[in-house]
């Protein structure tokens, strides 16, 4: 904090009061409620509730369907991950590269950053449509009949392939300024002892990106887990039932459609601490990172 | 010292072309008519039709209820974007000042509260949120639309991080002529923030404009449908029409990615400034 510092003994409650309301009110209140509910088995016509301990957590980690679903989120998470960040690296790494039209590309490359995920999914709709898509027809010609909707693995592809298009754009400008961060000095230097560019990105330039590249991966983690929640919900359709979705759809599924609220809650807070874990990490390594510095 | 080489531009290109040709295809085909479409596929030439269908997407009374237009989801995403942006500026540099320019007993204990919202995005709290919204009878209103995704502490950070970097004479020189906390606030920290400001605006308009769980579920009446909650809503209107009405709802993707397209592109260099600082 400040050396010099102002001493008032009620302006800096004023000061932070509407920030505090705020959280109070949406962020702690319903926290406490949702460990609180996961507790308690609500019944269904409103009479009340009752205590069952840790049932809805056993119910729901003991449940095939859970299992399955938690299956193919990890396998989702992993691939949007490693697929927009390899993609958004090597695309950095050539703008990078090259002397003439690098803003351009840059522009070019960044704007679909500002597409909404469910507006994403809506136009991966369109590209995958049984009748007009022409990632379909492409597939088709390739002798794959791709039936996005209704075959699991093949909505489950679509919805892999929006989702990473959507994040290549985060991952592109966070490695680009990184690697614009990287001195000239050392770069020069690099550049007389090592010819081979390939050599030279394994050596020099990735350990140097290395910071960036796991918070990316923290981040991008969070974007598979969370925000990727508009590109299923408007690829699936509603028909969840035989299509592929994540752990965060199903605690909305549960809640909202099954109106479970016990058994959303106790899967709300086993995310809850898959979040907490993963933000832990992050802020472990943003700490080194700023000592290092 | 480095040459470029034809297989960076190559790749490049590949790149653009991935990232660009689908927004193209979907404009193009969006001035086509939905026969046109059904019967040909995606298109990337002028189909003519523009006028017609934004016309008609603008401006034709739809949904279930028929209450509501595309321009009318045009001004609540607006609101939503726009009240989020200056609601979060404003709360969490008040905040920021607070932690950073005062010494208080509770100061340390109100930065970890804070610094916790960020441990548990809204998506894992969605139900007891709707709980606590219903109780407080803010569901379908503004208020309930903007007020609880305010409750995150990224802005906060950012203009903590920065008020740090303030040099210390500006208060010291500030004091000795008698400014309060009001006037340093507004005559000096705030000037000093402008391109902070308007680099968090823009991050923050196009989170709130892209919103889609939340008005989901606080907004069940069509008057308080933002663009991109109602694509959905749209979509469901389609099945069981024979000739889905494509153009429209590519027109309708369209404009609910124009607005936060253009600010990027046009404030880009504030836009990646906000991003790779804030975010840290």
């Amino acid at each position: 904090m400040k050396r010099v510092q102002f001493s008032s003994p009620y302006l800096p409650y004023l000061f932070i009061a509407p920030q505090m309301a705020i959280i109070f009110v949406f962020f702690y209140w319903p926290s406490v409620q949702a460990i609180q509910s996961s507790f308690y088995l609500e019944d269904p016509f409103g009479f009340g509730s009752t205590f069952v301990g840790l049932s809805n957590y056993s119910d729901a980690l003991g449940s095939v369907q859970y299992q399955s679903i938690a299956r193919f989120t990890l396998l989702f998470t992993v691939l949007v991950t490693f697929l927009s960040l390899g993609i958004g690296m090597l695309l950095a790494v050539k703008a990078d590269a090259v002397l003439k039209g690098s803003s351009t590309y840059k522009t070019l490359l960044i704007w679909v950053y500002a597409i909404a995920p469910p507006v994403a999914g809506l136009m991966g709709m369109m590209f995958f449509d049984q009748h007009i898509g022409p990632l379909v027809k492409l597939a088709a010609f390739f002798g794959w009949d791709m039936k996005v909707g209704l075959n699991y693995n093949d909505t489950a592809i679509a919805m892999i392939i929006v989702s990473v298009w959507k994040q290549i754009p985060y991952n592109f400008i966070f490695i680009l300024s990184g690697l614009q961060g990287i001195p000239v000095s050392i770069r020069e230097a690099a550049a007389i002892d090592c010819r081979s560019g390939m050599r030279r990105f394994w050596t020099m330039t990735l350990p140097l990106l290395a910071p960036t590249a796991f918070f990316l991966l923290i981040i991008n983690m969070t974007y598979s887990l969370f925000d990727t929640f508009g590109v299923i919900d408007v690829m699936v359709k509603d028909k969840a039932a035989n299509n592929p979705i994540t752990l965060v759809y199903k605690v909305y599924m549960d809640g909202f459609r099954g109106n479970d609220l016990g058994g959303s809650s106790a899967q709300s807070v086993i995310l809850m601490i898959v979040v907490f874990v993963l933000t832990i990490f992050q802020f472990r390594f943003i700490e080194r990172r700023v000592h290092y510095n | 010292m480095y040459r470029t080489r034809l297989l960076d531009h190559v790749i490049l290109l590949i790149g653009v072309f991935i990232m660009v040709a689908p927004v193209v295809v979907a404009f193009m085909t969006s001035t086509h008519e939905a026969a046109d479409i059904h019967r040909n596929g995606l298109s990337l030439t002028w189909g003519g039709y523009f006028t017609e269908t934004y016309n008609t997407v603008l401006t034709r009374k739809g949904g279930f209820t028929g209450e509501i237009t595309g321009a009318r989801m045009i001004w609540n995403s607006l609101i939503l974007g726009i009240g989020f942006a200056a609601g979060k500026i404003i709360l969490s540099m008040l905040a920021a000042y607070a932690i950073v320019y005062f010494r208080f007993k509770l100061g340390t204990l109100f930065f970890w509260m804070i610094f916790t919202t960020l441990l548990l995005p809204l998506e894992v709290r969605i139900l007891p949120s709707y709980e606590v919204m219903n109780k407080l009878s803010l569901t379908n209103t503004y208020t309930g639309l903007i007020v609880p995704l305010l409750a995150s502490a990224t802005g906060t950070f950012y203009f903590r991080q920065f008020f740090k970097s303030v040099p210390e004479e500006l208060l010291e020189a500030a004091r000795i002529d008698g400014a309060g906390p009001f006037k340093f606030f507004i005559d000096i920290l705030v000037p000093l923030s402008r391109t902070m400001i308007a680099a968090i605006f823009i991050i923050m308009f196009v989170y709130g404009w892209n919103q889609y769980l939340w008005p989901t579920l606080m907004t069940t009446d069509e008057r308080f449908f933002t663009l991109v909650r109602g694509i959905k809503q749209i979509l469901l209107v389609w099945v069981g029409s024979n000739i889905p009405d494509y153009n429209e709802a590519f027109a309708l993707a369209i404009l609910a990615m124009l607005p936060p397209v253009m600010i990027v592109m046009i404030f880009q260099r504030w836009f990646i400034k906000g991003l790779t600082e804030s975010d840290k």
